[in-house]
């Protein structure tokens, strides 16, 4: 299973392992529950009808008699199942994703045959830029290049600083570790600038560009650790083979530094999918991303909340996905670039 | 240069290791290095950068010169009538609620963290406790602020759907506006950082507890020392270099943390922080020049912790 992966991470097997005790086992239970409830009432209530949301606790989702009057069961003898199957929904989810913002639910809206504004009631209202759909795309756009791009230029840099020999290389790296801390804020202004200068400010490179150029320092200090930790002999023997630096590359050092380039894919990719402030900045309303979404529904519909835990959920559905399927790299890329922009 | 004679002979023609270095360089340059030198640059002049800070000030009030835009940044949250006043206002300013984060995120995150992976160390199930901590790192701060806005929700008087409020009033007390009641709201917030960086701290430092020898804590054991003993006096200095390690790089992390107060109070009802104000500054008002000197006031608070990083790289690489 996937938490396995990270145990063998984590931990050596232990001898001698000293019996729990109940307090203990007390306490960690107390702390998980803590740790876990917040995100469960946020995906129980986004499968909540809203006249139930804002009536009822969430923790009193499968009490089946509580809330409005219009939120009941037509057939008071119904039964317990036929009851509950009432009062969970996917309703909205699909509103979110199409960026529906009526009094009712999307489906009914179209259902009933009267268009709501701005909807065409089809497939086409998935990329209707106010809805999630499009922002998920946006997200998706903004993030795969602005996890390739920097990768691919610190991947070289990485080999040069790790094998190659060159004046400055050690004062360059220094210089390399101390940007890494740098924060965000410290060039926003001159960067949104010069952007501006270059008519790119709201569009997809811009926001390419600048991850790359952010992502650089610590994608090309964790390649070089790990290729500067293959073992000398290999490049030893290539060079008697006679083999060139760019074969050296690409054929010796890229296959064996695969695992660092999963763990820093991931990290670079989860840290640009969660990033609010670049995207807020760089694109803002232009091409929403999911985090510019959220927030902008948090400031202005304050208590939608049918629609902010589902969309939530949903901006949450691919880190997680990343999360527990490649629990692994995802906690060694984690912890090598905390301190990252 | 303690690496430069351990390398391998390869033929390396002249400047081939630069067309491997360039792209990275120059990429870094324009998005890092200039614009580093630009927001100084910037935080002297006026709004949009075309005059110097020092024609922004009015007559009759208060003028630094050229330095017009750290006086603003430094003072104007500031209620100067008097002493107590100026230490009041201070606690409410987004330096003082930058010292309330430091002070309590670090402390919460590295201390529950440290706790956690003692007390998970003895147990079965200890990858899934881990896993369960850790998760919310991979969660991002926007859906964080969802996620906690409605635990800390304030309903009405019939209902309370969030379930601290529902708590509090289920046990007798009237419900709390947690996130607009100063200064309680700031520790609020503190509350989420808690939530989503804990599990950071737990992983290195439980990593660290298992690379202390096994034979060690036997032998303090056979000598009879208490499971908190152990902890206190054997395991917690012997991975304190790593605390130090972490806590280093919290504090960075909270000195830059912007996400968590705009999402969920958009930096109002006293809970700015530097991070928040400068993008308000900059971005909503136009102010150039005040939103820079802000960032320049920023990472003045970071460059010790780049020169630690670089010293700390140095020695590792002596090692080596």
């Amino acid at each position: 299973m996937t938490t396995a992966t990270l145990s063998k991470s984590l931990s050596k097997p232990r001898k001698n392992r000293e019996p729990s005790n109940l307090g203990t086992g007390i306490g960690i239970v107390i702390i998980l529950i803590i740790w876990l409830i917040p995100t469960i009432g946020l995906l129980v209530t986004s499968f909540r009808p809203l006249s139930l949301i804002n009536t009822t606790g969430w923790w009193t989702a499968l009490d089946v008699n509580n809330g409005p009057e219009t939120a009941q069961h037509p057939d008071p003898n119904a039964g317990y199942v036929e009851k509950l199957s009432t009062r969970f929904t996917i309703d909205n989810y699909v509103d979110a994703l199409t960026g529906y913002r009526g009094t009712g639910t999307y489906l009914e809206a179209c259902a009933s045959g009267i268009k709501p504004l701005g909807m065409n009631c089809n497939l086409t209202d998935l990329v209707n830029p106010r809805g999630m759909g499009r922002a998920f795309i946006n997200s998706l756009f903004v993030t795969v290049p602005s996890t390739i791009l920097p990768i691919l230029v610190a991947m070289f840099a990485a080999y040069a600083f790790s094998w190659m020999d060159f004046k400055g290389r050690y004062a360059i790296f220094a210089i390399l570790v101390g940007l890494q801390v740098v924060p965000i804020q410290m060039t926003l202004v001159p960067v949104l600038r010069m952007f501006a200068g270059m008519g790119i400010n709201g569009t997809f490179p811009a926001v390419w560009l600048f991850h790359t150029g952010f992502g650089l320092p610590y994608a090309i200090y964790m390649l070089r650790n790990s290729m500067s930790t293959l073992p000398k002999d290999l490049f030893e023997s290539a060079y008697l083979d006679g083999a060139d630096h760019w074969q050296v590359f690409t054929k010796i050092v890229m296959p064996l530094i695969t695992p660092a380039i999963a763990s820093l894919a991931i990290f670079q990719f989860l840290w640009v999918w969660n990033d609010l402030l670049v995207s807020l900045v760089f694109l803002g309303g232009s091409k929403p991303v999911m985090t510019y979404q959220i927030s902008n529904m948090v400031t202005s519909l304050g208590a939608g909340w049918h629609l902010l835990t589902a969309a939530a959920f949903l901006s949450m559905l691919l880190p997680m996905i990343v999360f527990f399927a490649l629990q692994k790299y995802f906690v060694r890329g984690m912890m090598a670039g905390a301190v990252k922009g | 240069m303690a690496r430069a004679t351990a390398l391998p002979v390869m033929k390396q023609k002249m400047g081939v290791p630069w067309l491997y270095l360039l792209p990275a360089l120059i990429v870094m340059t324009i998005f890092i290095v200039y614009p580093m030198v630009n927001t100084v640059g910037l935080s002297f002049q006026n709004n949009d950068g075309t005059a110097s800070a020092a024609t922004t000030c009015r007559e009759g009030e208060p003028c630094w010169g050229v330095m017009e835009n750290y006086r603003y940044a430094l003072t104007n949250e500031l209620n100067t009538e008097s002493v107590q006043t100026t230490w009041q206002s201070f606690w409410t300013s987004s330096y003082g609620n930058n010292i309330k984060w430091l002070l309590v995120m670090v402390t919460g995150t590295v201390g529950i963290g440290l706790i956690f992976a003692v007390l998970v160390d003895r147990i079965k199930r200890e990858a899934l406790a881990k896993a369960i901590i850790f998760m919310p790192m991979a969660i991002s701060f926007v859906g964080a602020g969802v996620i906690w806005k409605f635990v800390y929700n304030y309903g009405t008087s019939q209902v309370q759907t969030g379930i601290l409020n529902a708590i509090i009033t289920g046990l007798g007390f009237e419900p709390v506006a947690w996130l607009s009641k100063v200064p309680l709201n700031t520790f609020m917030l503190i509350v989420v950082g808690i939530w989503m960086w804990t599990g950071f701290c737990m992983t290195l430092l439980s990593s660290a507890i298992k690379s202390i020898p096994e034979e060690i804590i036997e032998a303090s054991r056979i000598d009879g020392a208490t499971n908190f003993e152990i902890f206190s006096k054997i395991q917690v200095p012997i991975i304190a270099p790593t605390i130090i390690v972490v806590i280093t790089t919290m504090v960075i992390n909270v000195l830059k943390l912007f996400d968590i107060v705009y999402v969920m109070t958009g930096g109002n009802f006293g809970t700015n922080v530097i991070a928040t104000r400068m993008y308000t500054e900059m971005y909503t008002n136009a102010q150039y020049g005040r939103g820079t000197a802000i960032a320049v006031i920023l990472i003045l608070f970071i460059i010790p912790f780049i020169v630690m990083n670089i010293r700390r790289f140095t020695k590792q690489e002596a090692m080596r």
